[in-house]
């Protein structure tokens, strides 16, 4: 049975397509049979981050509406041979993700896969509410700003209302906060939230924190996941969370040890 | 029963001081056509929160002519909605008159000090409860275990709420009755949604959007300045929200 991992946050451009590109990558690098799927129906970033943009013919809408078979639209990654991606269409509308069709895939993945890493579209739409809906866990990916948080608890409250596991009465959804673009210089000056600040407001069990970093624009541009950078602080971030995610203890890092937040500041008027 | 012998000593009964919440109607004018409607109407709203409750019809704000306030009828059309009507509380010298003479207790209004009555209290049973509130007794109390995240809603439409974990900024929570949350409320809560005046709003640290009790509310900007961030309890006192720290209750 494979194990469904949605990487979601509600707010747009947090970095979830980085974050479903480096785990995914992570989990494969391990050895696990991994696939990571894009749910973002009409933008598809994930297949230039992975550098496989030029190899897609068919892809999940294709798959779905019985053009094409999974076999014919899964692209083997070039660099870790455990890694598969299934790329979303450019063209087709988002409505094309029907409950029933992501089923069908996502059953049919979960015959050869360890892994199904889904990376949601932002917002709290249909796309979203598809790409979390079959999940086991989420990586809620949040930004430290109050808008970001927010959003990322209004997606909590969706997956634990509306997903598959809570419509059958089953375990919860297991939830994962990833910090990313995490600045603790900005942090300091009060500009930013704390990791503790978040992690008080949403009362989640902390996977990551990822900082904001040069490396990820350009390894992204590049069509490299940055988790491949191993000697960047965001690649070894990401190579953290990977170990977490499977039950490893790791220690926090990238994070400096933060004063008071901005929360604590702007209440207790010191 | 075996038990009679070994009790017989004891006398036939005691008199305890309890004091019992209870809906009150408020009448403005009275006609009954209109009357029995009003109260189907109100009942389809909540049917189990109306089933068999004692009420108490308060006169204080009465318009409507003396000689039109036949209780006999109140009284009957209470009953065929299984209401069962106790007592009036205010009313003047003839209107109380009217009252005692169906049978009905009579309980002083807010501005009548009824000495009499309130020496009786210690020792009388049920009906003489101090300031009888619109509160439904023992209700259905509502326990949630998990957070209330932001966009998400827990009705409790019949009794108390209580909350083990946050209530977070953009979630709302409301009661019939009191709210509970065991942990900070950031979002919306709303107690006494039916009208309990004596509903309250606990929490372990007041970081709410907008607090409102029988309708009465507070927003976040008005709640800055007594026990934000604390553990509090806040209630209503002549109309207005009062918020107190939760250790010196
Ligand atoms: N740790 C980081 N440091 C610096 N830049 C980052 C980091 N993480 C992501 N970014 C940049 O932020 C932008 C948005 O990232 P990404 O596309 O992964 O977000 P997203 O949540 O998938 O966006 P969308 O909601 O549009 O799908 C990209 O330009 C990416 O390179
Ligand atoms: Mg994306």
């Amino acid at each position: 049975m494979a194990r469904i991992i949605v990487v979601t946050s509600g707010k747009g451009g947090v970095g979830k397509t980085t974050t479903s590109a480096s785990i995914s990558t992570g989990l494969a690098k391990r050895g696990h049979k991994t696939v990571v799927v894009d749910f973002d129906v009409g933008l598809r970033n994930l297949d230039l981050i992975m550098n496989c943009e030029r190899r897609v013919v068919y892809d999940f809408v294709n798959v779905i509406q019985g053009e094409a078979s999974l076999n014919q639209a899964l692209i083997r990654d070039k660099r870790v041979d455990t890694l598969y991606i299934l790329p979303t269409s450019q063209t087709r509308e988002k409505e094309a993700l029907t409950k029933e069709g992501v089923e069908k895939v996502i059953n049919e993945l979960s015959e050869t896969f360890d892994y199904i890493v889904c990376d949601s579209p932002a917002g709290i739409e249909h796309g979203a509410l598809m790409a979390l809906y079959y999940a086991d866990e989420a990586i809620v990916v949040t930004n430290p700003e109050v808008s970001s948080v927010r959003d990322s608890d209004r997606i909590l409250g969706i997956l634990q209302s509306k997903s598959r596991r809570a419509e059958m009465g089953q375990e919860p959804v297991k939830e994962h906060l990833l910090l990313t673009r995490y600045n603790p210089d900005r942090v300091e000056r009060g500009e930013m939230l704390s990791v503790a600040d978040v992690e008080e407001i949403l009362a989640i069990p902390l996977l990551g924190v990822i900082p904001e970093s040069q490396v990820v624009l350009n390894s992204s541009n590049q069509g490299m996941p940055v988790i491949l950078e191993t000697e960047s602080d965001a690649g070894q971030a990401y190579d953290d969370a990977v170990a977490r995610l499977l039950g490893e203890e790791r220690e926090h890092r990238f994070m400096t040890n933060q004063k008071k937040g901005f929360f604590s500041r702007m209440f207790k008027g010191g | 029963m075996s038990d009679t012998a070994t009790t017989r000593a004891q006398q036939v009964f005691q008199l305890k001081s309890a004091s019992v919440s209870m809906t009150a109607l408020e009448l403005y004018y009275f006609d009954n056509d209109e009357f029995e409607d009003t109260l189907r109407n109100k009942i389809s709203q909540a049917p189990g929160f109306f089933r068999d409750i004692p009420l108490i019809i308060s006169l204080e704000k009465y318009e409507g002519l003396d000689s039109e306030l036949d209780f006999f009828k109140i009284i009957g059309a209470c009953r065929r909605n299984n209401i069962h009507v106790i007592g009036v509380r205010g009313g003047n010298d003839d209107q109380r008159r009217l009252a005692r003479g169906a049978s009905l207790a009579l309980m002083p209004g807010n501005g009548q000090r009824d000495r009499g009555h309130e020496a009786e209290a210690e020792t009388v049973p049920a009906p003489a409860a101090p300031e009888p509130q619109a509160v439904k007794e023992a209700p259905v109390t509502k326990v949630i275990s998990h957070p209330v995240r932001s966009g998400q809603q827990i009705h409790a439409p019949e009794g108390d709420l209580v909350i083990l974990a946050p209530v977070q900024a953009g979630a709302e929570v409301l009661a019939a009755g009191n709210i509970h949350v065991y942990g900070p409320l950031r979002g919306r809560a709303l107690a006494g949604i039916h009208g309990a005046e004596s509903a309250r709003i606990f929490c372990q640290s007041l970081e709410a959007e907008l607090v409102s009790i029988a309708g009465h509310y507070k927003i976040s900007e008005d709640l800055q300045n007594s026990g934000w961030k604390s553990a509090v309890q806040i209630q209503l006192r002549d109309d207005l929200l009062v918020v107190a720290p939760l250790d010196k209750a």
